[in-house]
């Protein structure tokens, strides 16, 4: 039963993602013999499930409770896979992530083309446990595995007129079935200031709970801005183009009034249409409150100092 | 009185069969909570499924009169009263569970978001419009209002209608399909009745 008050839980109570990992292998091991006949789940499903190895402990993490594997990966906004938040888990199986390619191109010195495998190999992985705040008032605590994106952003080089950084998602209908709904303009397209895209939360994330992504959370590859609301953070990328002029991002472009162009976590300045002082952590009952930049200020807050953020939300 | 196809006690068991079957959508909900079926948000689930099956009901209820006219089978007015009611029973639940799961006693938050967001302002109004008419279903309420003033009152229900329906236009982020189709369908239910009163005048 759903209905009860979080307990308080120690620190050393919570399960560690090693324990939690070794859990997933055994229900996965178990599936696995009990659907050994039924192929076609086991398909959408070989997607995920690849072990990351050799990933190391990453900085910001935090001691809160994890959301579960289950919660994460069934409970999403990925409008290209449908528009309930149980679509993409249903209907993602027809992405393929592999081969993929991402293109980082416009104002660097060092332009290319960079294959998924080279992509993960080009830094360590580490494990990140962030927190998840969606502008619809729910929240999550994800371990992502990946890389600084800034990792990335120094390889290529931006030149000095390069001020935004601009994300491009998959766009295509073959593989991804609520693109024949008109309800963005495809392609999915974000953006952060070089700043914010630069800063050490900025991650480049290939993975979650220690096996890469699954389709329905963005995979293979995807940047997670863990003090902006979830939108900011595009998934399945296919370009990342450095430009000079603030870019347009998809929900932007859909409401402005609604959706920012920086969509910081902001208690303080609430949705046209409802509030957003609190959220609900998926798998509490009572709401929590929501903290300035989702509980990142201390990294974060002295980019927007001269900001005023109830006029740039 | 022409349409009465069956004896009072098929009729009987008609209306407790449809009593039950009104429940079962409240039973499905309640089992996917217990069995943790709901999702990863469940509260969110109940609540929004509470609310999809209020305007179900409402549209259901609004469609009797057409229903009846246009068949002929005049014993679904006397269904009416129930599926009414039903639409008031699933509108205190979504508001209960608004109340009580999503904000949990709040009332500071919740009497902020009554007056600051649009959608709940009207979802509000829709339930305090429904309220006097659920209090006025009985035959002995018919009588004391006499019945010209009662159908007045009652007239309401097409206030309600739109309410409900802007509520669910203007709570959904971005895709109104859902939406939508209720806005078709209401606009359906009422339309015949303009029609019917624009022809009615007409022959006059």
């Amino acid at each position: 039963m759903l209905i009860q008050r979080p307990t308080d839980i120690l620190p050393s109570e919570i399960t560690s993602p090693e324990i939690y990992r070794g859990r997933r292998d055994f229900m996965r091991t178990a599936g696995s013999l009990a659907l050994a006949g039924s192929l076609g789940l086991q398909a959408a499903d070989a997607a995920a499930g690849v072990k990351l190895a050799g990933t190391r402990p990453g900085p910001y993490g935090t001691s809160e409770e994890l959301t579960s594997y289950k919660d994460v990966t069934t409970y999403n906004n990925f409008y290209e896979f449908g528009t309930d938040k149980a679509d993409p888990a249903v209907n993602a199986g027809s992405l393929n992530p592999r081969p993929w390619t991402v293109q980082v191109d416009g104002l660097v010195k060092r332009p290319g083309q960079y294959d998924i495998d080279a992509l993960l190999k080009l830094a360590s992985l580490e494990d990140r446990i962030y927190r998840m705040r969606c502008v619809e008032g729910w929240s999550m605590v994800i371990p992502w595995v990946g890389y600084p994106l800034n990792e990335l952003i120094r390889r290529v080089e931006p030149l000095g007129s390069a001020k935004y950084v601009e994300f491009t998602t998959l766009n295509d209908r073959a593989q991804m079935p609520g693109l024949r709904s008109p309800v963005l303009d495809w392609p999915y397209t974000e953006g952060l200031r070089l700043d914010e895209a630069q800063h050490p939360l900025t991650l480049l994330a290939v993975g979650l709970y220690g096996e890469t992504l699954p389709n329905q959370n963005g995979a293979p590859v995807r940047i997670v801005v863990p003090w902006k609301y979830g939108f900011k953070s595009a998934k399945s990328i296919v370009r990342i183009r450095f430009v000079e002029h603030r870019p347009v991002s998809s929900w932007e472009k859909a409401a402005p009034r609604e959706y920012g162009f920086y969509s910081n976590v902001n208690p303080e300045v609430d949705h046209p249409r409802w509030s957003q002082a609190r959220e609900r952590r998926i798998g509490e009952f009572r709401k929590r409150a929501t903290l300035m930049f989702n509980g990142y200020g201390e990294q974060v807050a002295r980019m927007y100092t001269n900001l005023d953020m109830r006029r740039y939300y | 009185m022409s349409g009465y196809l069956m004896s009072p006690r098929q009729f009987s068991a008609l209306k407790t069969g449809l009593f039950l079957l009104c429940l079962v959508p409240l039973a499905n909900l309640v089992y996917g909570l217990l069995s943790d079926t709901l999702g990863a948000n469940p509260i969110e689930a109940l609540t929004r499924g509470l609310g999809d099956w209020t305007l179900r009901f409402l549209l259901i209820t609004l469609a009797v009169t057409p229903l009846r006219r246009l068949s002929g089978l005049n014993w679904l007015l006397k269904l009416r009263r129930m599926l009414g009611l039903f639409t008031f029973f699933y509108a205190l639940l979504h508001f209960a569970s608004y109340v009580w799961l999503d904000q949990f006693f709040d009332w500071a938050a919740i009497w902020k978001d009554i007056v600051k967001r649009p959608f709940i302002t009207v979802g509000f109004a829709s339930l305090l419009l429904l309220t006097p008419l659920a209090a006025t279903s009985t035959n002995a309420m018919i009588k004391r209002l006499g019945g010209r003033r009662w159908q007045l009152l009652h007239r309401a229900v097409y206030a309600i209608g739109l309410f409900a329906v802007l509520h669910y236009w203007w709570m959904v982020k971005k895709d109104i399909t859902q939406p939508a189709i209720y806005a078709v369908l209401l606009t359906l239910l009422l339309g015949l009745r303009v029609y019917w009163m624009l022809r009615r005048a007409g022959a006059r």
